[in-house]
């Protein structure tokens, strides 16, 4: 937080809020107190930027606007963001109003930028963004392809808005819907809200919202209260910070959900179920929660309305099978986090055995949306049965890598292509994995497959939490397939025998399609096999593990005999399968590789051509990461 | 210094006495020390009134709890999937053989521990690793052995 918004914060101080006319007036005092001509300065605080440096870049401008004497009038306002999306061009640095979009910046670009922008109002050119394919500066994020073909609606206030500070939520409009909810509906008229909204859940199956809200008050009908309401922000697919981006940018939204949906069921207590490895979005959901209860918004009689509901946040410790309801719920109570068959559905008997609804972090953050907007506006995002937007974590092999935001059925070359900006290498991609080590492999001749829960079923992939991972010709299917079950195999939690033993027979025999090895029986052995997981296993991490197995062996069965039939990794990845050499005509003889070479065995003279010794070469891969010259072919 | 008997009953008192907080507690008590020794498995296993069995079962059914004392420095590296894909299995390989252990172990010296993540949400700057915890980012075989070379002479 600056120092000037500390001292709005002082200014301002609203104490509690005891009624929607309250919080309006905060709002408005927030609004007034804000001088629309400053300028304002958002330096990207999400986790990419900040292992690319963004702190310094943050402290450099308040550095340089406290000491260097510059007119008070003018001095921005040096605000920190959640991530503003387009991480592969990180550090980002917006200027508003005008929406500057400064990207890749460094410590020592901020005198320029405030000698530049700031006091004169001109852009830096240099750190503009540039037009793939015209070369011409962009100079504000509107224009950019990138952000112009999303669309960002849970996602709107990332980026802009300070997650550490209530007052810059609550002027865009924050707890709006919990007071209108509070004050002119009936818990039953949020739970058909969002009924009618067609929300489906965010976390993977899409099961749908409203549907398991009234299923939880059926149970509570039958069996009493109490009930409680869980966030789901576990985020287990490996590559894949849609989840953490949200907690961390906008953590109020997640809260206020959470908040709707207590009052929407009866419930007064809540969890926060969060991720080990994302103590960023812990802290700022731990200063919502506080700032959100000094306002009255949490805890006891939330704006006198006679409504009293508090939460709690649990850090995970490391499971990837936590993410399932009812291991979540088991690791909640403090003990392994195990799961348990769904003779009974959790929302009858979740949480200590009480009736519990568990719903994703991105699935709570839309709730606010639809009550605040209506559940019409919001059926008319999307597609028939598949409303709303999604996140996505486009990563990979693809030119912009970042979190997009696109309504339901868009189709997958837009995302990946219009607005990922296509493949590195300018080819065309070979593969989407979506749904992380649940999902599938989508080939490049689907390209056009319409986004959302059905479709990506229909065409044995799934949504998951929203994971794009791009892949490209370097890419291999058998490996990346062998990937995945790796991961599951070591995150089963073996409770159940088609699951722990299931998995690693399907390793062992994917593992010797890596080197070269088995028949093509052993395809048809492994097919059976999945089939078999896929019907006994007890929980959805064993039943939709061959999943990524499948869809590969599906769309790309020619790669799986190549390895077999002629041994050969037409990606060039599977160790066993690949030789090394030096391209003579690029190879400078630099000596690098040579030097990084662990087994010694690449030899040549200064600035002459070097060779590799494949009898002793380990196929490492570092000679090839080390030239810069692209000397390093694999065969 | 507070002796490590009057830490972790600082840690303890910090919630109250059930069952359900074990986990706090372990993640509490490892932030202090790096690790979860048996004694501490014994005083938490007493204030939450589980069995020590239990609290066993539970510092080894999650990952992020370790049980014996970690190296000076922590080595993560990430092998998520974007991570994986740009190479993230060669830096661990590299490591591996530059520190002369296996992933999950710490050298003799207890100078460091090298373990392997999955997603640490930098995926837009893979090969990713954090060194303790400062993120390392764009890695290379040439980057990691920098890193190394400005870990030694710090
Ligand atoms: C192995 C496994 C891991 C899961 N991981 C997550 C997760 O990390 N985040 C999540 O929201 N849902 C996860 N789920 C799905 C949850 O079980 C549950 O369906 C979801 O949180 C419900 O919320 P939703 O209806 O809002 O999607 C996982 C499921 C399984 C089987
Ligand atoms: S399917 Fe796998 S993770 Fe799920 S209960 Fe069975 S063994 Fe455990
Ligand atoms: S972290 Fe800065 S743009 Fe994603
Ligand atoms: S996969 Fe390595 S940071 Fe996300």
């Amino acid at each position: 937080m600056t120092n000037e918004n500390t001292a709005l914060n002082t200014k301002i101080n609203s104490g509690r809020l005891n009624s929607h006319e309250d919080l309006n007036a905060l709002r408005q005092q927030i609004i007034d107190k804000h001088d629309p001509t400053k300028l304002e300065v958002l330096v990207c605080h999400g986790t990419g930027c900040i292992a690319n440096g963004s702190m310094e870049v943050s402290e450099t401008f308040k550095k340089i606007c406290e000491t260097s004497g510059i007119d008070v009038k003018i001095k921005p306002n040096i605000k920190t963001t959640g991530c503003q999306g387009f991480c592969s061009r990180g550090p980002l640095v917006l200027i508003n109003p005008q929406g500057i979009f400064y990207q890749r910046v460094k410590p020592k670009d901020v005198e320029e930028i405030i000698q530049k922008t700031i006091i004169n109002n001109e852009p830096v050119e240099r750190l503009l963004y540039k037009d793939p394919k015209t070369g011409e500066p962009i100079k504000t994020e509107n224009e950019i392809p990138f952000y112009n073909l999303q669309e960002r609606i849970v996602l709107h206030n990332i980026g802009k808005i300070d997650p550490t500070d209530i007052n810059d939520k609550i002027a865009a409009g924050g707890y709006q819907a919990l007071a209108k909810a509070l004050t002119t509906m009936t818990p039953k008229d949020v739970v058909t809200e969002i009924t009618k909204s067609g929300l489906r859940g965010r976390g993977g199956a899409g099961f749908p919202t409203g549907r398991k809200w009234q299923g939880a008050l059926k149970a509570v009908d039958k069996k009493g209260g109490p009930v409680y309401v869980v966030v789901n922000g576990d985020e287990g697919d490996p590559g894949a910070f849609m989840d953490c981006a949200i907690m961390e940018g906008d953590p109020h939204a997640v809260l206020e959900g959470l908040i709707l949906g207590a009052y929407a069921l009866g419930s007064n207590n809540g969890y926060l179920y969060i991720r080990a490895e994302y103590p960023l979005a812990v802290k700022h959901l731990e200063m919502a929660m506080a700032q959100a209860r000094e306002l009255g918004l949490l805890g006891e009689n939330i704006l006198n309305s006679g409504f009293s509901f508090d939460a709690r946040i649990n850090r995970g410790a490391g499971a990837f099978v936590c993410g399932e309801s009812t291991a979540l719920f088991t690791s909640i109570e403090g003990k392994a986090g195990t799961p348990r068959p769904k003779y009974v559905r959790s929302v009858e008997e979740g949480l200590w055995g009480r009736p519990t609804v568990l719903n994703n972090v991105e699935t709570w953050a839309n709730v606010p949306l639809i009550i605040d907007k209506g559940a019409d506006w919001y059926s008319k995002l999307g597609v028939l049965n598949n409303t709303g937007t999604k996140v996505f974590c486009l990563v990979g092999k693809v030119n912009n890598v970042g979190l997009v935001e696109v309504p339901m059925g868009t189709p997958l070359s837009k995302i990946v292509e219009d607005i990922g900006g296509g493949v590195p290498n300018g080819k065309p991609f070979k593969a989407v994995q979506t749904g992380g080590p649940s999902g599938g492999c989508i080939p490049y001749k689907l390209k056009d497959l319409a986004v959302d829960f059905d479709s990506l079923t229909k065409a044995g992939a799934m949504m998951g939490s929203g994971a794009m991972i791009v892949m490209d010709d370097r890419d291999c299917v058998v490996d990346v397939a062998l990937y995945f079950l790796r991961f599951l195999e070591e995150e089963s939690c073996g409770k159940c025998i088609p699951c722990r033993l299931g998995l690693s027979r399907m390793k062992e025999i994917l593992d010797t399609f890596s080197h070269g090895k088995g028949s093509e029986k052993d395809i048809d052995d492994l097919i059976s096999l999945a089939k078999a997981i896929q019907d006994g296993a007890l929980c959805a991490l064993g039943t939709s593990a061959p999943n990524p197995c499948l869809t590969t062996i599906k769309f790309f069965k020619e790669e799986y005999l190549a390895h077999i039939n002629e041994q050969r990794c037409p990606a060039g990845v599977c160790k066993d399968l690949i030789t090394y050499s030096i391209d003579p005509d690029a190879c400078t003889g630099c000596g690098s590789c040579a030097r990084h070479c662990p087994q010694n065995c690449i030899s040549g003279e200064k600035k002459k051509v070097h060779v590799i010794d494949t009898q002793n070469c380990i196929r490492c891969g570092i000679c090839m990461d080390t030239c810069k010259f692209d000397a390093v072919q694999v065969n | 210094m507070n002796s490590q008997v009057e830490v972790i009953d600082e840690i303890l008192e910090c919630y109250p006495e059930k069952p359900e907080y074990l986990i706090f507690l372990l993640q509490d008590i490892q932030s202090a020390y790096g690790y979860i020794s048996p004694e501490s498995m014994q005083a938490v296993s007493d204030y939450a009134g589980v069995p020590i069995t239990q609290v066993y079962s539970v510092a080894t059914f999650y990952q992020s709890f370790r049980l014996e004392p970690k190296g000076e420095h922590e080595l993560r590296v990430c092998l998520g999937t974007a991570c994986y894909l740009k190479g993230g299995q060669r830096i661990v390989e590299e490591l591996e053989r530059k520190l002369n252990i296996k992933a999950g172990e710490t050298t003799e010296d207890m100078i460091y521990t090298l373990d392997t993540v999955n997603c640490v949400g930098a995926c837009a700057l893979s090969p990713v690793m954090m060194v303790d915890d400062k993120y390392e980012t764009n890695l290379t075989a040439g980057k990691v052995n920098k890193i190394l070379k400005n870990i030694e002479t710090e």
